[in-house]
């Protein structure tokens, strides 16, 4: 039996072939180190996301977020669900929340559930992934399985917002989170300092509203650049999407000649802890990570 | 006039803050706003052009039943969801959250720009995810793309063209999304039904407050 066991809601982005598709393969690798047990909730869908506001309103959004908790409890029961993405996270948490506090809104929710052959009866703790790692593990934890520190490798800790705000990481400040820098620090890298750690890039403007966006992904780059980093690392899948394709077109707008990776957490600890660059879905970066390609293949 | 937005008006009279505080999510929060101003400094949109009333404004508008002026406003389809006003708010108001509702509000009663692209990809996002239960995430760039017309998305598609063909060489894009062939939910049937009693109820709710 694995040392911890989660329901897991990967997410859409997350899914073969989608945008942050090589964040799966990095995060199974790393938890195959961790001795952690993922089970996907059978069926699960979309949480709706932040930006569907419009359309969805509030008791369509909370059935969506609700189905999973069903999902999850009536197949993996006893196990809390645990999220890689920032916004999977927060529908969910929120949705928990709303529902637990509000007996009217929970009651038309069951109603929905029945339509899909399902009901609540307790819903499930929700974590993301990084809580996994330093609430339920802890530091000390995560340093043991390092065999190849990634010395002498400056990174900037991307936080960004929803992996931050509303809910955050316990003991974590919305205004300066420690926590992925100390992940960085955890797996040998240098933190470097980095005053747009919690800049908003932008979210689902990059796709609607690309100036706005670009300009501030712009700003957040040239933070990482300042600060002496030669990679960005995040914990987020828009994030990640969003600071690392636009360089190309940015550096077209602004005259910059911004080249610089964009990771995840998982991929550092993956390749940290002797994995493969494959295993750390290097090739998933469009902004190709030379240093660390080499660093796995050494 | 029956449209939906001539029998708000109706219904609530001079009573906008009442309406918002009914009929938008959240709306109940505005009305604990104390003007301190936080949230517009806070937004990271707030400083490019678009902006008409940052929500602290919004919020004094709504207080002072300028219903035109709050269903005109472009200030809630700026909101990138990052939620730094609703962390950094001294009266606790969720911001965020106030900002969707009101702009959901907004669209539900017709009064919604059109063209506006924030408000067309919350729309398309959810039809999207909901289709099938999980998101497409090529149908939902063409359909962003092809909003103002066949020739301006081709170009919209020629400008990404770089940063496409980047995704798919990195195995982040799977275009045979864009004709279907996409991941999707077992019991689609189970989620539409779900959503329906879920809209028809959260219509009755509406409708009983007013």
């Amino acid at each position: 039996m694995a040392r911890k066991e989660y329901a897991f809601y990967p997410g859409c982005s997350s899914q073969k072939g989608a945008s942050a598709s090589n964040y799966l393969v990095s995060v199974e690798s790393m938890c195959k180190t961790l001795d952690i047990k993922m089970t996907e909730i059978p069926d699960w869908n979309c949480c709706g996301a932040s930006v569907s506001y419009a359309e969805s309103g509030e008791l369509p959004r909370i059935a969506m977020n609700a189905r999973n908790f069903a999902l999850a409890e009536t197949n993996l029961p006893g196990q809390d669900i645990v999220a890689t993405c920032a916004a999977c996270w927060l529908g969910s948490r929120e949705s928990k929340e709303r529902l637990e506090h509000n007996s009217g809104l929970m009651a038309d929710t069951q109603t929905a559930l029945k339509e899909a052959g399902l009901q609540i009866k307790v819903i499930p703790e929700i974590k993301h992934m990084v809580e996994v790692l330093i609430e339920d593990l802890g530091y000390d934890e995560l340093k043991k399985p390092v065999k190849k520190p990634l010395q002498g490798m400056k990174f900037a800790g991307y936080v960004g917002c929803q992996t931050n705000r509303p809910f955050g990481i316990s003991g974590e400040s919305f205004e300066n989170p420690m926590y992925l820098d100390r992940l960085i620090e955890t797996v040998g890298g240098e933190a470097v300092k980095f005053d747009q750690k919690v800049t908003c890039c932008g979210g689902a403007l990059a796709f609607s509203e690309p100036e706005k966006a670009q300009g501030q992904i712009k700003d957040i780059i040239e933070a990482a650049y300042d600060g002496g980093a030669e990679m960005i690392v995040t914990p987020c899948p828009l994030c990640q999407a969003n600071v690392e394709v636009y360089q190309g077109q940015i550096n077209k707008k602004y005259g910059t000649k911004f080249d610089i990776p964009v990771l995840y957490y998982s991929q550092l600890m993956t390749l940290a802890y002797g994995g493969s660059a494959k295993e750390a879905g290097l090739n998933g970066n469009v902004v190709r990570a030379r240093k660390l390609e080499e660093f796995a293949g050494k | 006039m029956s449209d939906m937005n001539t029998q708000m008006a109706e219904r609530y009279k001079n009573n906008f803050l009442k309406e918002i505080e009914e009929q938008a999510e959240m709306g109940e929060w505005v009305k604990m706003c104390m003007q301190c101003g936080l949230c517009s400094g806070s937004c990271p949109t707030n400083f490019h052009s678009g902006w008409d009333h940052p929500p602290q404004e919004i919020f004094m508008l709504i207080r002072a039943g300028k219903r035109e002026e709050v269903l005109n406003a472009q200030g809630m389809y700026m909101c990138t969801s990052c939620y730094n006003c609703y962390v950094r708010c001294p009266r606790k108001v969720p911001v965020t959250h106030v900002m969707h509702g009101i702009a959901e509000y907004a669209y539900r009663i017709g009064r919604a720009p059109k063209t506006q692209p924030t408000m067309h990809l919350s729309k398309t996002f959810w039809t999207n995810a909901t289709k099938n239960g999980r998101v497409n995430e090529v149908q939902l760039t063409q359909s962003l793309y092809f909003k103002d017309g066949i020739s301006a998305g081709i170009k919209k598609a020629m400008e990404m063209q770089s940063v496409a063909l980047g995704l798919v060489k990195a195995g982040r894009l799977n275009l045979l999304e864009a004709v279907g062939i996409a991941h999707k939910c077992k019991d689609v049937k189970g989620i539409h039904a779900m959503l329906a009693k879920a809209k028809e109820l959260e219509a009755k709710r509406k409708e009983a407050k007013a």
